[in-house]
């Protein structure tokens, strides 16, 4: 789109000077170039800057995450030599930028490229340390013998806690995180819950689980009913030595198979697992898995003929409306183009779930008025859906094309077109073989830049359909009307069949190789149509 | 600039007229259907008397009819969405008669639910769109700034990275945004998962490369002599940046700003992953979890919500449309 201008930078621009800044800028000796005012405003910002610095360094350490606070004072060690030096001048205009830029577009890049290596996700979500503790917890099973203890369930901010009689006679108290310990009372800030307040916090009450001692074979702590509490333990059975869990009924045993998971002989695994890197697993299991395989390439199919067939669409109907407006006597000219571009001031989001509404099929304007209260399917089937998707996207997109036609049309350079008349060539002559190619140069960077937008469209598509119909053939939440942005969503944070996020990035790996050919492409085009003009 | 586009159309369009011929007319395949309608009355009489209707109808009449059929087109679902804003039955069916009701039940009921929460998620996308077209403007001013007027060692390469990673979209990253976020929360929480600041943060990411190459060029178009007459006067860099630079490219900051807002504004995928507690979510969360599931008994509502949340952007829109399409081609065709 603005290559042109890095090509070549106009020759209105300095000549190039010795690098490390600008020395045309006063004098270099000062702190600051722009008086007293400047100086205390920076020294201010860069205080906040260094404050902060201070506390998540503080923090880092506190985790041990040397890395990170190694990192993090490279960072602010930089900004302060960039901000307090004289000089540099390119670097303090640039910095504030490219901080964000570095962190949430480049960095995150590469992290996306490092996830989809690995199986995080919904069931392979944190470290080995906590999937242990959870598998122990969420295969308890109430001890058959178990006396019951009288409890009280206490509540700080959203944290509950458990204040025990034990047997013996004195009291402890314990949470979630926290085993149980001896204590007259509970600590200060907890409250004790009444009845109400235990049948309100039903969901929480029945979640706590208290660790009796600090070995997690010990068993923990439930209350069924905010009073008494039974001592619940783990029908598995971890042993550090050997690195591995046992069922103490049925002598299972589930060993670390090195994909993050505990994993018995036949095969069954222990839920949750752990994240590790996994190699090209996701990648392998996106082109093999018959779950996947045939939906992906459904999906990358639709992608590639939405993102095609919506340029072609709102370029064809932008280009005729300012064909049919760039008239020199047109009366009520001005009023046509106001109010043609309104769709395109119109909120994308909207546009979509309005869109839905009209499109309902038993309720919807489209059926019930336009068509006479006709039935016609246009979101659940799945080709109605799509053609819907292209009409509603055409509805949001033509405006920008109808802006762009329209400014490209009157700049077109009237000598060419006269000479054309001189040569005796007819309207249509001149359109076709003048008009046409000249627009042509003109907007093909424009028309790559939007087949690109429309690739990644998100909104118009999960707005609209959500994807939906879904495919009848595969478990996964994807359907006829999802392109490959909306599936990566889904995948990594929908609703039904579980959050993978490793699947989820490796998808996105593989939309942004598409998207880096359809950028060499049109880099290249760009240029060869430049030759052409 | 967009005057001189102007001057030029005429020139071009009064050139046509002399030669007697309507560019175009004859290239549509459309023409045929339209033509094949029954003429309407001559009505429009007063300078065009002296054109029969057939030629004034080949030159210009059917012009008024396309023109007719896109405005339908254009502004029927956004009528329709206003007529059902005011009708109280509030439902999808109850919503199909255009404009036969008149009540302001919908909006009442949706600034009260709640508790008004639709006025919370409304500040909210204020805020958040605000704040970071703001920042957009500024970070990219001076980005454009330093690459425009400053000669640096990587500044081509620079550029040429910036082109190149604008055409990645944060949307590919959402998985590794988010789950950074998550590391971020952990040390950081007040830039963290569910905070306004570490959305905006987010956003910020993306501003540089979308924007700076529409900034830059306009940057290139001020002459030198200008920071160079004002450098001679002794001032500074920043004086030359804030109080000369920045008033002259006012256009592009308005153009960037207006469009970073309205696309922040309703920015849904990921604002919906980062925001997760209701109070803290925005307007394009909000309503799309106020009918996904109840499309039909919360249509009404949904439609005032719309309608209000539609208005500004759209105002705003209307009245700056000049500048924004100056921009869109100064982006384009230059």
């Amino acid at each position: 789109m603005a290559d042109v201008k890095t090509e070549a930078p106009p020759a209105n621009t300095p000549p190039k000077r010795p690098r490390g800044g600008a020395p045309e800028f006063g004098p270099q000796r000062k702190l600051t170039s722009g008086g007293i005012l400047a100086l205390v405003i920076k020294v201010v910002l860069l205080g906040i800057i260094d404050a902060l610095a201070i506390f998540g360094l503080y923090v880092l350490i506190g985790k041990g995450d040397w890395v990170a606070a190694a990192l993090l004072l490279a960072v602010v060690g930089l900004v302060n030599y960039i901000y307090l030096k004289p000089g540099v001048l390119p670097a303090k205009y640039l910095t504030p930028g490219l901080f964000f830029l570095a962190i949430f577009q480049v960095f995150v890049i590469f992290y996306t490229g490092y996830i989809s290596f690995t199986n995080y996700g919904d069931a392979h979500n944190s470290t080995k340390e906590d999937a242990i503790a959870q598998i122990v917890r969420t295969s308890q099973e109430r001890v058959p013998d178990s006396p019951a203890y009288a409890v009280e369930v206490y509540k700080q901010a959203d944290q509950f806690g458990m204040l025990v009689a034990e047997p013996g006679g004195g009291t402890a108290f314990g949470t979630n995180e926290q085993p149980l310990e001896d204590a007259s009372s509970a600590p200060d800030g907890w409250d004790k819950l009444n009845l109400n307040q235990v049948l309100r916090f039903q969901d929480e009450v029945l979640a706590l689980n208290v660790p009796v001692s600090d070995d997690i074979n010990d068993g923990t702590l439930r209350t069924p009913d905010g009073t008494t509490a039974f001592v619940f333990t783990s029908t598995l059975e971890y042993d550090e030595a050997a690195d591995a869990f046992t069922n103490t009924e049925t002598g299972v045993v589930y060993a670390d198979d090195g994909e993050g998971n505990f994993r018995a002989e036949d095969g069954q695994a222990l839920t949750p697992g752990w994240r590790v890197v996994i190699g090209w697993d996701n990648y392998a299991y996106a082109f093999t898995n018959e779950q996947i395989r045939d939906p992906l390439i459904r999906v990358t199919i639709w992608t590639f003929a939405f993102a095609f067939l919506s340029t072609i669409l709102c370029f064809a109907l932008g280009l005729f409306l300012a064909i049919v407006f760039n008239h020199p006597t047109l009366r009520g000219k001005k009023i046509y183009r106001i109010l043609v571009i309104l769709p395109y001031a119109f909120p994308t989001y909207l546009t979509g779930l309005v869109w839905a509404g009209m499109l309902n099929q038993e309720f919807g304007f489209i059926n019930e008025v336009l068509l006479g209260g006709a039935n016609i399917p246009w979101l659940s089937d799945p080709w109605l859906a799509r053609l819907s998707v292209l009409l509603v996207n055409m509805w949001l997109g033509y405006a920008y094309m109808f802006l762009v036609c329209t400014g490209a049309l009157q700049s077109l350079p009237d000598d060419v077109i006269e000479a054309a008349k001189m040569d005796g060539a007819g309207a249509w002559r001149i359109f076709r073989s003048i008009k046409l190619p000249l627009l042509f140069v003109a907007v093909a960077p424009l028309l790559i830049a939007t087949f690109a937008f429309n690739f990644n469209n998100f909104a118009v598509i999960f707005m609209l359909t959500g994807g939906n119909p879904r495919f009848p053939d595969t478990t996964l939440p994807i359907g006829a009307t999802d392109i490959m942005i909306t599936m990566v969503y889904k995948i990594a944070f929908g609703s039904g069949g579980g959050r993978d996020y490793g699947l989820a990035s490796a998808l996105s790996i593989l939309i942004f190789i598409v998207v880096a050919i359809i950028a060499a492409i049109s880099f290249r085009s760009t240029k060869s149509l430049e030759d052409l003009h | 600039m967009s005057d001189s586009i102007d001057r030029q159309i005429k020139e071009d369009q009064l050139l046509e007229n002399r030669m007697g011929r309507a560019d175009g007319v004859t290239t549509m395949a459309g023409i045929a259907d339209l033509a094949a309608k029954p003429p309407k009355p001559p009505k429009h009489v007063k300078g065009e008397r002296r054109q029969p209707f057939g030629r004034w109808f080949v030159d210009k009449g059917w012009r008024h009819l396309v023109g007719i059929a896109a405005i339908v087109f254009a502004l029927l679902p956004l009528a329709y969405v206003l007529s059902a804003s005011l009708n109280p039955i509030g439902t999808l069916t109850g919503s199909n008669q255009l404009f036969r009701a008149f009540s302001l039940d919908n909006y009442i009921e949706i600034l009260t639910r709640d508790e008004g929460i639709y006025l919370t998620w409304y500040w909210n996308a204020l805020v958040i769109s605000v704040l970071s077209s703001l920042a957009t403007v500024l970070l990219c001013a001076m980005g454009a700034y330093a690459f425009s007027r400053m000669r640096f060692r990587g500044r081509r390469t620079g550029l040429l990275s910036l082109l190149i990673l604008q055409m990645f979209p944060q949307l590919l990253m959402i998985v590794a945004i988010f789950l950074t976020m998550i590391w971020i929360t952990d040390v950081f929480p007040a830039i963290g998962l569910g905070t306004h600041a570490g959305l905006i943060m987010v956003y910020l990411g993306g501003a540089l490369g979308v924007n700076i190459f529409l900034m830059y060029g306009f940057f290139n178009t001020i002459p030198t002599a200008i920071d160079e007459a004002a450098k001679i006067d002794g001032a500074g860099h920043a004086r030359v940046f804030f109080t000369i630079m920045l008033p002259l490219i006012t256009p592009i900051l308005a153009v960037i700003g207006l469009l970073s807002f309205i696309g922040f504004i309703g920015e849904f995928a990921i604002a919906s992953v980062l925001l997760t507690d209701p109070k803290d979510q925005t307007l394009a969360i909000g309503l799309f979890q106020l009918i996904s599931g109840f499309q039909s008994q919360n249509w009404g509502i949904f439609a005032a919500g719309a309608v209000l949340a539609a208005l500004p952007v759209m105002i705003l829109f209307l009245l700056l449309q000049r500048y924004i399409a100056g921009g869109l081609i100064a982006g384009s065709v230059k």
